[in-house]
């Protein structure tokens, strides 16, 4: 198969490069553009990207730990159904009915 | 007269269209399924913006159609999403589900413009029984029973309307749908019936439950009616109600956890649908005039761009007959019109300036931080980094990038309609979020709003770009979670899970026990028998023969006894 941009590592890395730019020129921007506030925690310097990156982490690290508790495994509906054939058996029937 | 002779209830236009498409096939039927909507907006354009029929039908006062500025862009909403899902579908050879989808339409459309419970009632019946063949139309065991599950909760929520309308009613109240508030008699079951529909926390189940399980058109229709059709009802009947703005912040953050670990990417679009759905619901929840224009303005963006990220997933879905994150991936390299479509919807979904989230959701955080709901405005702020966390990032790059699947080297991009019908969304969320002064001018309450000002714009860069580097990190670090086959347990483990084991189980102790009581009754009939045959049977005492002297004795003896009782 023909190799895509993306299959160059170098610019996947020019890529993430070019997002941290980004995040520094915007960063940036708090000096020098003055923002009108509803919230005095909105006067705080660089609020809303530290609030944008806290909270993804936080999201992302509760959810893994929310994984521990909620995930099991693909089939655990179905196997169910299995474990009481009887009763889905006589389900079935039923429906053939 | 002439007027009335001008133009048809809204609904009547696709009623007929979904009927016409029971007798015909092939080209005339794809014809009628994208004319239907045509002209059921022309109609719908022709009518004055206020308008009101009644009728009174054994003694109720009725109002089958009224058409005010609330339910007006609703109206125009239905019937785009109608022509978008309609052209999206049109290779589909399947008469169940094209009757269903316009059938569906026509429902959502009917109850939008209901001027009375009765009739809004027999719409929200109507959703549900449309919608349901859109499930069941997928023809898999799971579909099946998931369909099931939908649809007894669908009907439950048309109950509770159906008696809070009652209980509203015989109170004195008109029928007439208007302002409810909680404190009216009947108010919570119209709150819990209207809530159902909304995908309150732990009734929500049933959306990320059924949807993901319907076919791959049928989940475009699915996302556009229903959840919008009950935040219309909200807005209508509890505008203003405080404890909304409290749920609609739970409905904003807590599916977001679900999403980032949901390995079915049409199940994390129906997370976020719900997540959205937070937003509106907060809106309606604060009441003010920003706050319901936010709303509405939120749920007819919220229609087209989750509709064209259900097409591009849906298109994925279509191609190479997988849909779980875990077994995608590349697919930008054989579908790359459908990979730019989707990373559309998720610009607009995840509220980039220039894109259509962007001018609704800032309306309801305003509203939000003008009425001094500190907390709740935070908890919104973390939903909007995460959906562009999960719908944003996840989905494009697990679909389309990230390393490539085996399906890469058969994909190709979906067909012409497909993308066509995915076009035409993105040109609208594209369109809505340059030039968002027409939406805003048809919205329930005219008052001067402008999103892109310095304030907003930088804020909402600064929140995104800063999200993208926490995923890019994270993804970097190895920290992610990666994708997973699995199952999440959500609420419906209580009624998949908990519900069925309490009853089998108890139905086996009620069996034990039943069975228990039966033994010892045969039993004790067995004794009763052995008792009688002891004194019936062939050789018991009363069985025994007589000679005849002994019967005279007898009856001599008894006359005897009768004489002498008549002496006395």
């Amino acid at each position: 198969m023909k190799k895509d941009f993306l299959d160059n590592p170098k610019n996947v890395k020019r890529i993430v490069q070019a997002l941290v730019a980004c995040c520094v020129i915007l960063f940036g921007l708090d000096f020098i553009l003055h923002r009108h506030t509803q919230h005095p925690w909105e006067e705080m310097f660089g609020f809303y990207a530290i609030y944008g990156f806290v909270s993804c982490v936080i999201l992302v690290l509760l959810a893994k730990e929310l994984r521990k508790l909620i995930m099991r495994n693909e089939d655990y509906y179905q196997n169910h159904q299995r474990q009481h054939p009887q009763r889905h058996q006589q389900k079935q029937e039923e429906n053939n009915d | 007269m002439t007027e009335q002779f001008s133009h048809f209830a809204p609904a009547i236009p696709l009623f007929v269209g979904a009927l016409l498409l029971l007798v015909t096939t092939g080209k005339l039927r794809a014809t009628i399924m994208l004319l239907a909507p045509i002209a059921g907006l022309l109609n719908l354009l022709v009518m004055p913006s206020e308008y009101s029929t009644s009728y009174v039908i054994m003694g109720l006062e009725l109002h089958p159609t009224r058409i005010d500025r609330l339910s007006i862009l609703f109206g125009y909403l239905f019937h785009i999403a109608a022509f978008i899902g309609a052209l999206y579908a049109l290779h589909v050879k399947d008469k169940v589900q094209d009757v269903a989808a316009l059938a569906y339409a026509a429902s959502a459309v009917g109850a939008v413009f209901s001027g009375d419970l009765l009739t809004l009632f027999i719409y929200w019946e109507l959703l549900a029984v449309t919608s349901v063949l859109l499930i069941f139309a997928r023809r898999t065991e799971e579909s099946r029973t998931a369909a099931s599950r939908y649809l007894v909760i669908q009907i439950t929520s048309g109950v509770l309307l159906l008696g809070g309308a009652i209980i509203y009613a015989s109170a004195g109240n008109s029928l007439e749908f208007n302002h409810i508030g909680l404190d009216a008699p009947g108010g919570w079951l119209l709150f819990i019936a209207f809530g159902i529909k909304s995908a309150f926390p732990m009734l929500h189940n049933w959306l990320t439950d059924a949807y993901p399980e319907a076919t791959v058109t049928g989940t475009v229709f699915l996302t556009a009616f229903t959840t919008k059709v009950a935040i219309y009802a909200l807005a209508r009947g509890f505008a203003g109600t405080e404890l909304l703005v409290y749920i609609g912040a739970m409905m904003a953050c807590f599916p977001i956890f679900y999403a980032v670990i949901e390995n079915d990417l049409r199940r994390v679009l129906a997370y976020s649908l719900i997540n959205q759905l937070g937003f509106m619901v907060v809106g309606i929840g604060i009441g003010t005039e920003l706050a319901i224009n936010g709303a509405v303005a939120h749920a007819f963006n919220d229609v087209l761009f989750k509709g064209l990220l259900m097409m591009s997933m849906g298109a994925v879905l279509h191609v190479t007959g997988e849909m779980r994150g875990s077994e995608l991936g590349g697919l930008y390299k054989k579908m790359p019109k459908t990979a730019v479509l989707c990373m559309i919807g998720a610009a607009s979904i995840s509220a980039f300036p220039l894109f259509s989230g962007f001018v609704s959701k800032s309306m309801i955080v305003s509203a939000v931080l003008l009425e001094g709901y500190s907390p709740v405005w935070l908890a919104l702020l973390f939903a909007s980094a995460g959906v562009f966390h999960h719908a944003g990032i996840k989905i494009p790059f697990f679909a389309f990038f990230y390393k490539p699947c085996k399906h890469v080297e058969t994909a190709h991009e979906p067909p012409g309609n497909m993308l066509l019908a995915m076009t035409i969304a993105a040109l609208f969320c594209v369109g809505i979020g340059c030039f968002p002064q027409q939406l805003y001018s048809l919205l329930p309450y005219q008052i001067e709003y402008s999103a892109y000002d310095v304030s907003h714009v930088l804020a909402q860069l600064q929140l995104l770009a800063f999200s993208a580097l926490a995923f890019t990190w994270l993804k970097l670090a190895h920290i992610y979670p990666p994708e997973l086959k699995s199952t999440n347990l959500d609420a419906e483990w209580l009624y998949r899970r908990l519900l069925p084991d309490f009853v089998f189980k108890v139905g086996g102790m009620i069996s034990c026990i039943d069975q228990h009581i039966r033994s010892r009754i045969s039993k004790i009939a067995m004794h009763l028998l052995d008792l009688l045959s002891q004194h019936h049977g062939s050789h018991g005492i009363l069985a025994r023969t007589w000679p005849t002297g002994s019967m005279v004795l007898w009856v001599a003896i008894l006359l005897g006894l009768t004489l002498t009782l008549y002496y006395f």
